[in-house]
């Protein structure tokens, strides 16, 4: 096991520099999301158009994996429709989780890059974090999602 | 039960410091390794680990004289009432107690803590009432007189603490009352190390006739406890921390209060009599111990006392000082490192951040590296907003830990610094 398999060139580069990182003020949607484990802490916006993803975008505090993955989620799903980005959640959650996982890495593109995370099990719930935060935007859930 | 045998060769009268590499060969987990390296354990505010003494007295108890305790007439009942009592008697000199009568075996301090909460402070509590704690406490001194006031419309109130980590001591004169009914204060923060003066405090508290409670969770492994000396009417602490068991600590409590308390749990070992009509309850401390207790941890924590004794508690205490002041020194050599809590009287504890690396990374990292250490907000998250961090990392010393780990932690901060900042 590597470290660099979890901090992969991609996940420091996002980290360093996370894309979509900004209030939206006229945001559609929004929700937060929180790991009371490692304090972290974020808010996930999302403007529609119609079924379409128009515009995401992220702020918050976090561990790299966390703010990584969020930025990598930001840029995965601007422009594709409610039910792909749902499926694409589906996806992510079997990278993280599931040794056997039947998904094909390329079609996750730069999101592929977390897959060292299923190594580190204490820090799947970092990696997974904005996924289910996007899932409790795009439901309207009001209630802050938590990873516990 | 025989005494700690390694450490008996080097025993507290002995002159000098601890014989480190000695002490480390009773603990058989530090022999191994981690991702391909040493074991370098330094999270010991968490739990500490436990000597080879510590573990043999449980197995030895299981293995020999397993019995329940206070019931059969038969050899074995004697023989594990003996060994139950006896780790009782030996907890009670550890604290220096009037009486077994004081030393009431929990699961640990957080059990104590709410024990005291519920039986002490909750009947007496009448709304508008306050309960004094400080901003240093661990949820455990927290949560349980939170859940207290809700239950008798009694007010939590908070000393603040300085931006160095110590208690407040104006602040706190400022809020003893009229309605003040219980201080509830940490004798050594988890979260930063601060030694609190509690003398002081508890000083004050007396002269009103406030009584005090202290979690001792992080002083009983690292420094001489004495209940009378301190006067607290409550001194909590748990086994696991001092290099006994898990599941097993210690409510001390003045006899005069316990005495005054209603039990805690219902059941066997707690009474004298039983009928539909009425039950007459046990004396102390029996009164606070329902069901069968934890004999083989009550056994194991008396080992260990054993062993903290052999060595010496102001030999440890000087062993832990060093390190953390060569630990303090050393990290300075870490760009971007901030030490969180910097009062001037500190347990072996540091807690820090580390610019652009966030704890969590941190403690993976170091992890990688073989070392453990806390990240997190230490269940003290009252603490890590005071701060204004989500987060810290921490690194706790215990008296078997030494200057090359905190080499090592030293060298795995530089590699999560060029990975990550």
């Amino acid at each position: 096991m590597d470290l660099k398999d979890l901090y992969r060139d991609v996940i420091v580069d996002h980290n360093r520099s996370p894309r979509n990182f900004r209030p939206m003020p006229d945001a559609h949607r929004h929700a937060e999301g929180f790991n009371p484990l490692c304090g972290d802490r974020l808010v996930l916006y999302v403007k529609l158009d119609g079924e379409r993803i128009s515009d995401v975008s992220f702020q918050g505090s976090g561990c790299a994996i966390s703010v990584a993955s969020a930025s990598l989620l930001t840029e995965s799903v601007k422009g594709r429709t409610v039910a792909e980005a749902e499926q694409l959640f589906t996806r992510m959650h079997e990278l993280l989780t599931r040794d056997d996982a039947a998904t094909d890495p390329a079609a996750l593109g730069k999101l592929a890059a977390l897959s060292g995370v299923r190594e580190f099990p204490a820090r799947v719930k970092c990696a997974s974090l904005c996924w289910h935060t996007l899932d409790a935007a795009l439901h309207r859930e009001a209630a802050p999602v938590s990873t516990e | 039960m025989k005494v700690a045998r390694a450490a008996a060769a080097q025993s507290a009268t002995a002159p000098g410091p601890i014989d480190v590499e000695a002490v480390r060969r009773d603990f058989p987990i530090l022999a191994r390794e981690v991702n391909g390296k040493p074991l370098c354990y330094l999270d010991n505010a968490a739990s500490s680990q436990r000597p080879r003494q510590v573990i043999d007295a449980i197995s030895r108890y299981y293995e020999t004289s397993h019995a329940n305790v206070h019931r059969g007439v038969h050899r074995l009942s004697q023989e594990a009432t003996d060994l139950f009592e006896g780790a009782r008697e030996t907890l009670r000199r550890f604290v220096n107690a009037r009486s077994t009568r004081e030393i009431v075996f929990v699961r640990g301090t957080t059990e104590a803590i709410n024990l005291v909460a519920q039986s002490h402070a909750r009947p007496r509590l009448q709304p508008g009432d306050e309960i004094v704690i400080s901003w240093l406490e661990h949820h455990a001194n927290i949560v349980p007189w939170q859940m207290v006031c809700e239950q008798t419309g009694a007010r939590l109130r908070v000393i603040p603490i300085t931006q160095s980590g110590e208690v407040d001591f104006e602040a706190f004169l400022g809020l003893l009352g009229e309605r003040t009914r219980l201080l509830a204060l940490a004798h050594v923060s988890n979260a930063l190390g601060t030694v609190v003066p509690v003398d002081r405090f508890i000083r004050e508290a007396r002269r009103r006739a406030i009584p005090v409670l202290l979690d001792g969770a992080q002083a009983a492994p690292h420094m001489p406890v004495d209940v009378q000396a301190l006067d607290c009417d409550f001194y909590c602490f748990s086994g696991h921390k001092m290099c006994g068991p898990t599941g097993i600590g210690v409510l001390y409590g003045r006899e005069s209060l316990l005495a005054a308390m209603p039990p805690w749990q219902g059941g066997g070992d707690m009474i004298l009599a039983v009928s539909f009509e009425r039950t007459v309850y046990n004396e102390l401390p029996y009164k606070f111990e329902a069901g069968t207790p934890h004999i083989a941890g009550a056994v194991g924590l008396g080992a260990a006392v054993d062993y903290l004794q052999a060595l010496g508690l102001g030999r440890i205490a000087a062993a832990e000082h060093d390190l953390l002041d060569y630990a303090t020194e050393r990290l300075r050599e870490v760009q971007g490192l901030t030490v969180v809590g910097t009062a001037p009287e500190k347990a072996a504890v540091v807690s820090f951040t580390v610019a652009g690396v966030h704890p969590h990374d941190l403690g993976t990292i170091l992890d990688h590296e073989g070392v453990a250490i806390r990240t997190g907000h230490h269940c003290a998250m009252p603490v890590m907003d005071f701060y204004g961090v989500p987060a810290t990392a921490r690194a706790s010393f215990a008296f078997y830990n030494t200057r090359a780990e905190v080499d090592r932690l030293v060298e795995a901060l530089q590699v999560a610094r060029e990975m990550l900042a």
